[in-house]
């Protein structure tokens, strides 16, 4: 067959169109709903240690989330996410990964954060805002971030971590550091002009970054079929831009498990960038701020119920002996205590001194920065009930 | 020293970050093994290797945030942006990520490392798309530096300066003279401070105030007043974020009378921050309102540019209207 040497493409005499029927990509599920394995699948490499880490992470998460959604209803905090029905998405995805690898998310991800090792008090500082934030309380609850658990601090725009995680990869690359980077968003985020130079970038410089779609069906009201997109997804944009691509059921912790590993073996051992679309439900609202059901069904709602992450897992996990009621109702009510005890303590902890405002601006304040806090600090000692927060402690 | 034009400067300026740091990259478009449109990465792949000085997909929004990415990682990240008038794609890394990034995370990260170069200006017969001076949209935005060199010494100082200050910089390069400057610029490495303008005359009777490419102008424009027995104290302004407080009001408080002058619009540009400080601070010493030479608020127009251009003349006749007030 002849071909156009310029392009590297065949040369045919007859129209071919193609659609997105054209290639079609199948999802990975090795966890069946019911909780029993598929026949003959090739699992992940895993032992109980991990399995019990990854459960014992998932139910914390998931119990946090409940508590932390009380807590915003009962006016303690101002506002937050939750990640209910993808906590295997990221727990399972992080227990694929080396501790030294860069995680990179949106705002859905505290699971991978939470598998790192991030405490329960280091959750409710950023949470509460306090002076122990390691983030100094200067953003919303919920953009964590850790550099000893090289996990990046969360911002709000959408996508633009994507990008980063690019340049991040590419860095470890020249550096030689045998890491890579994982870059979490959502498949609304993947509209974002961000996702596409990302992907494309790191195809042109096969940089070790595993892309990771959380598929959840929503950006907070709108639907992803039809509405965010017409074709098939985020997995064949992986492809177009000449990267592997995997698609998995993202409420299958061994499926996630799986595909992040041998994602990882490429990124690391190969210098080849790859997108994993995980297909989940995001069971919860997008915030605290929005009410699903102005936006779907409670029977759309109840048929992923079956499907949820946790207890599919749990399924296995107590056919197979490593796991007993006992153990989820006690692991579930020493979550819960210690959230309310971690919970009442960072209240308690006054917001970060008012000399942090001008810090972190620049590596340094400069003049200018010292005179407005200093002016601001006179206006403060003028008027010290309206800055309660503040006034009480302005030297 | 070496005679060298302003572009020799910044190839110079780059050639010996990346020789001293193995981790500085330059990229953008075009910058590769081609050296960039106007030539000024050129010999640095040859030099350094191409995962070292790269061509990248033609997307600024992708370069800013890759370099932000790559910055975070620990590295010295370089990025071109072809013209200014093309930094917009960029503007959510820029504004909302590069200058946030040390600051939203308490200092867990920085992208301290990043530097954007960017030619600017008009005067090359570009129109609307090849001219513009955005500096003002990114003075806006705190956490950023923002550095405009005048001449050829002035660039490699500062590129140098921008390159390895534990901050974002913005650096924009005075496309109109990158062939135009020439002058004596050391071989070897120098730095010259961010945020310092500079007294580049002093003189008595009224302070001109400029930077990047409109130092020029204002060079030509006191000429002629100094022939109309005026002495003018000109300052080049240098970096516009943080600015040089300091130097300008200590002029004006020995003058009493200012003239800003800037390429940009008029209306909402950085003249007018200049201004209204200036006016706070030394209120009872001016003797006469503080002039702003500018562009009109028009698109930057391209059979109409030497009219629309701040030119010597227009910034003669405010240094007139000044002195004769």
């Amino acid at each position: 067959m002849a071909k156009d040497k310029k392009h590297n493409t065949e040369i045919v005499t007859q129209s071919q169109w193609f659609d997105s029927d054209s290639v079609t990509i199948p999802m990975l599920q090795l966890l069946k709903e019911d909780g029993s394995l598929h026949k003959g699948v090739e699992m992940p490499e895993y032992d109980k240690d991990l399995i019990v880490k990854i459960h014992d992470t998932m139910l914390f998460i998931r119990t946090l989330d409940e508590r932390m959604i009380a807590a915003q209803r009962q006016g303690r905090i101002s506002f937050y996410l939750a990640s209910r029905g993808e906590e295997a998405e990221s727990v399972a995805s992080a227990a694929a990964l080396d501790q030294g690898d860069m995680i990179m998310g949106q705002y859905r991800e505290q699971g991978a954060l939470a598998y790192r090792g991030f405490t329960v008090e280091q959750f409710m500082n950023q949470l509460f805002s306090n002076e122990q934030d390691l983030g100094k309380g200067r953003q919303m609850p919920v953009h964590y971030g850790c550099r000893e658990l090289n996990f990046m601090t969360i911002s709000s725009p959408l996508g633009t971590q994507i990008p980063q995680a690019t340049g991040y990869a590419f860095g470890q690359k020249m550096d030689k550091t045998g890491k890579c980077t994982i870059c979490y968003f959502g498949e609304g985020a993947a509209s974002e002009g961000d996702f596409h130079a990302a992907l494309n970038m790191a195809s042109v410089y096969k940089v070790p970054v595993i892309f990771f779609c959380r598929n959840n069906g929503y950006a907070i009201s709108t639907p992803s079929q039809g509405e965010q997109y017409g074709g098939d997804g985020i997995a064949p944009r992986g492809i177009g831009y000449g990267i592997k691509t995997i698609r998995v059921d993202g409420n299958d912790v061994f499926a996630v498990l799986k595909a992040t590993q041998e994602a990882r073996r490429l990124a690391v051992e190969e210098d080849e960038p790859v997108l994993i679309e995980a297909m989940s439900y995001r069971m919860s609202g997008h915030s605290t701020s929005d009410d699903p059901t102005g936006y779907r069904t409670r029977d759309e709602e109840d048929e992923w119920k079956v499907k949820d992450p946790l207890e599919r897992l749990q399924k296995w996990m107590l056919n197979e002996g490593w796991l007993t009621e006992e153990h989820i109702t006690s692991q579930h009510e020493k979550v819960k205590a210690s959230v309310l005890a971690a919970l009442k303590e960072a209240e308690k902890v006054p917001a970060p001194h008012i000399d942090e405002l001008i810090n972190d601006v620049y590596d340094q304040p400069n003049e200018l920065l010292k005179e407005q806090l200093e002016e601001l600090k006179e206006h403060i000692r003028k008027y010290p009930d309206a800055y309660p927060k503040t006034s009480g402690r302005l030297d | 020293m070496a005679k060298m034009n302003l572009l020799q400067a910044i190839n110079s300026a780059l050639d010996l970050a990346m020789a001293k740091h193995d981790n500085v990259y330059s990229f953008g478009e075009d910058t590769g093994g081609f050296g960039g449109v106007f030539r000024a990465t050129s010999g640095l792949t040859e030099k350094y290797g191409k995962h070292r000085n790269f061509n990248t997909p033609l997307v600024e929004q992708g370069i800013i945030g890759f370099a932000n990415g790559l910055a975070s990682q620990g590295s010295y990240a370089v990025a071109e942006i072809q013209f200014g008038d093309y930094i917009f794609p960029a503007f959510d890394q820029i504004v909302n990520e590069s200058a946030k990034f040390r600051y939203r995370s308490g200092n867990e990260f920085n992208v301290g490392g990043l530097t954007i170069r960017t030619p600017y200006g008009g005067g090359i017969a570009g129109g609307h798309y090849h001219s513009q001076s955005p500096e003002a949209y990114f003075a806006h935005t705190p956490g950023l530096k923002i550095v405009m060199p005048r001449n050829p010494y002035e660039a490699k100082g500062l590129l140098l300066s921008s390159i390895f200050d534990p901050n974002p910089v913005l650096f924009m390069e005075p496309k109109r003279l990158y062939r135009a400057s020439t002058g004596d610029v050391p071989e070897e490495e120098y730095t010259i401070p961010l945020g310092q303008a500079e007294v580049v005359k002093e003189g008595a009777d009224i302070t001109l105030l400029a930077w990047g490419a409109q130092m020029e102008m204002t060079e030509k424009a006191a000429e002629l007043a100094e022939k109309d027995g005026v002495s003018c104290e000109i300052i080049d302004l240098r970096t516009i974020l943080p600015w040089d407080v300091k130097t300008v009001t200590e002029s004006v408080l020995k003058t009493g009378r200012l003239v800003i002058s800037q390429e940009a619009p008029i209306t909402s540009g950085f003249a007018s921050e200049i201004a209204a400080t200036v006016q706070d601070k030394c209120f009872l010493y001016l003797e006469s309102p503080i002039a702003r030479v500018c562009g009109l608020d028009v698109p930057y127009p391209l059979c109409h540019e030497k009219e629309y251009m701040a030119d010597h003349l227009k910034i003669y006749e405010a240094i007139k209207r000044t002195m004769n007030y």
